[in-house]
């Protein structure tokens, strides 16, 4: 499979999670849109790995394994920003009954 | 076209679909539901690439946990009584053109760049399988993944105390 076509799947997920981030309201939704592009580049991660694996192998036989431990990093450290980042929303929630960003311009009320 | 070029161009679609409607549907249990479909369909894209440790990790984690958590977190605070209020339709079409222009630039800048003969293999290749992945992580990179279960402890300790009620 050709490597621009996986390039551009990433870049049209990652624009897709820009356009969501920009236009919603609703704090969850950000969120969410915000996994959808670490989505993307991990999925570009993984077909560049493979890249150059397949024009590495004969030198290093585990050339391009470390993109595939970023992609596995990249994860883990998703997985403790979500945990964080939704307490904080549901705490938000809890003060102003809303998780609209809007109500969010001044953090000191 | 064989099947690979087929497997991918199913699940390229069904990932950009999806993906639309998770910034356009009105309901956020809908959204969640979608970004689950986009999980699944970027693990197919892993295994396509013979990258199946990833596309197990993807659908637990992902699929699995994460957005279990983001489903709970919604089913907690019952948005549906409180309708939103219209956003402003300016602010709406200034986010789309900004996502459009840097779709555009991207692919413009990508045009001119020489990828003809680059190909990622798909279907062999054997760096991510569980094995080799393994090797490298407990001899390369212990430190980082030492690391990162720090970062998990405190990410708990963080979650807990920001969660709890004064």
């Amino acid at each position: 499979m050709q490597i621009d076509y996986y390039i551009y799947l990433s870049v049209a997920l990652f624009c897709i999670g820009i356009v969501g981030v920009l236009t919603r309201r609703n704090a969850i939704i950000i969120f969410m849109c915000i996994e959808l592009m670490l989505n993307a580049v991990n999925l570009l991660l993984v077909a560049f790995s493979k890249m150059h694996h397949l024009k590495n192998a004969a030198v290093n036989a585990s050339a391009g394994s470390d993109g595939q431990l970023f992609v596995f990093f990249i994860m883990v450290v998703a997985a403790a920003e979500v945990s964080v980042g939704l307490a904080i929303i549901v705490m938000m929630y809890r003060n102003i009954h809303s998780v609209d960003i809007n109500f969010l311009n001044r953090l000191k009320h | 076209m064989g099947v690979t070029q087929i497997l991918f161009w199913i699940l390229s679609v069904v990932a950009l679909f999806s993906a639309l409607m998770v910034i356009t549907s009105k309901n956020p249990m809908h959204s969640v539901i979608w970004l689950i479909i986009v999980f699944f369909a970027i693990s197919g894209h892993y295994l396509l690439l013979n990258a199946q440790f990833l596309a197990i990790v993807n659908i637990i984690v992902y699929a699995g946990a994460i957005m279990v958590l983001f489903l709970y977190v919604l089913m907690l605070m019952d948005l549906k009584k409180e309708t939103e209020p219209k956003k402003n339709r300016w602010l709406k079409l200034a986010g789309a053109v900004a996502g459009g222009s840097l779709l555009l630039v991207l692919i413009a800048a990508l045009k001119k760049a020489d990828l003809a003969n680059q190909f990622a293999e798909t279907r062999t290749g054997d760096i991510g399988l569980i094995e080799n992945l393994g090797k490298v992580l407990f001899n390369e990179y212990v430190v980082p993944f030492e690391i990162s279960s720090i970062l998990f402890l405190s990410a708990m300790v963080g979650a807990v105390v920001i969660g709890k009620k004064e």
